[in-house]
């Protein structure tokens, strides 16, 4: 298959939701959340309760990847950063060491300048705990060490079970 | 690419649905969010046109209970038909899990089976698949209606590999969760091998 597939591990998962928790602190966001360019959702903190956050992580990943065609046809690279304002929230996309992308949504209480300044921040610490994290994962291949696979002992009953 | 997170115990997989315009796509997920119950299901997202012809894709999470303690979900995906919907077409099959091929089965449609499997074939290839390797079942679709070919001919004409495969008739449903399982299983055991 292409590509590694994303393993996420308790350690990063915390590390990430803390940057996560100090961005929505300090950026006076609403929501933040992070999704892989697939529309998986990662992570997600903040005021999640009245949100679709797995309709809304498909649709950010498709809106990005449209993006992202547009600018090939125009010769760039990709288009890093997205806004849209609407008339109570906007929302803030950003992608991240080209594999995740980063989303803020916020209100009247905090401002574009303010969101803009604190997601750069978080980018730089976000990138490192996903260059670690691949790293990570290719000296486990490297020693050929493949983590355990939840799935190892899957049965076809067990499949069954599921679509009940 | 399925996406396994040991922290929340969840793991996450993509199903594509390709096809030509018109061959069923759509009317397979509908099927599916109608008969799955509530709390196993979100929203069903269609960006169509004002005519519901799919315009970019229909997403629809299933998340329909534990394997081995891990949360399984599933994200189904459908792919505009129309020939000129490529560069949309090939946005969606990024870090797919599994395909399944909706055929027309209206012999009108043949040509038109062809050429959507050809293309899924080089869009895949596109990205690093191979649809040879790759999770993969064919649903039959249409078998309801009058001038439709006979699935042998069908199997010789998409299917030479005698890969799994399922007729259907996706507006009442039959088929529709056959060909949704047989993939589902075909991805969960490509976890199974571990990587
Ligand atoms: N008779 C019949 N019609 C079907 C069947 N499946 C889909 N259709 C109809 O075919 C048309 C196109 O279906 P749709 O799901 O929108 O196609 P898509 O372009 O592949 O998404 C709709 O009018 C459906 O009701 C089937 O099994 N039998
Ligand atoms: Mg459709």
């Amino acid at each position: 298959m292409a590509g590694t597939d994303l393993v996420m591990y308790e350690e990063e998962f915390h590390l990430i939701d803390a940057e996560l928790q100090r961005l929505h602190n300090q950026a006076n966001a609403k929501v933040v959340f992070l999704v892989d360019k697939n529309g998986q959702l990662i992570a997600s903190v903040g005021e999640t309760k009245g949100i679709d956050t797995t309709s809304l992580a498909s649709l950010t990943a498709g809106n990005i990847a449209a993006t992202g065609g547009m600018a090939k046809l125009l010769g760039e690279k990709e288009f890093s950063i997205l806004f849209h304002e609407g008339e109570k929230d906007n929302i803030h996309i950003s992608i991240i060491g080209q594999r995740v992308i980063l989303v803020v949504i916020f209100d009247q209480r905090s401002s574009l300048g303010l969101v803009r300044l604190r997601v750069k921040k978080s980018s730089e610490v976000l990138t490192g705990i996903f260059e670690t994290m691949q790293v990570k994962s290719e000296q486990d291949k490297a020693k050929g060490k493949t983590s355990a696979s939840p799935f190892a002992e899957i049965t076809d009953e067990d499949i069954d079970n599921l679509f009940g | 690419m399925s996406f396994i997170n040991y922290s929340s115990r969840e793991i996450n997989v993509k199903l594509v649905y390709y096809g030509p315009g018109l061959c069923g796509k759509t009317t397979n997920l509908h099927y599916i969010y109608k008969k799955t119950n509530p709390d196993a299901k979100g929203k069903m997202i269609s960006l169509a046109t004002e005519t519901e012809r799919t315009l970019f894709f229909d997403f629809l999470p299933l998340a329909l209970g534990e394997i081995r303690g891990f949360k399984t979900r599933f994200h189904l995906y459908t792919v505009p038909g129309q020939v000129f919907y490529d560069a949309s077409r090939k946005l969606i099959l990024k870090g797919v899990d599994g395909v399944v091929f909706v055929a027309d089965s209206q012999l009108e449609r043949m040509e038109a089976n062809v050429e959507s499997i050809e293309n899924l074939r080089i869009n895949l290839a596109e990205q690093g698949y191979n649809l040879d390797t790759i999770p993969y079942v064919i649903q039959y679709n249409k078998r309801d209606l009058p001038s439709v070919a006979p699935v042998a001919e069908m199997e010789k004409l998409l299917n030479p590999k005698g890969l799994p495969s399922f007729e259907a008739v996706a507006t009442t449903g039959i088929g529709v969760f056959d060909t949704l399982k047989n993939l589902a299983k075909q991805v969960l055991f490509e976890l199974k091998k571990g990587r």
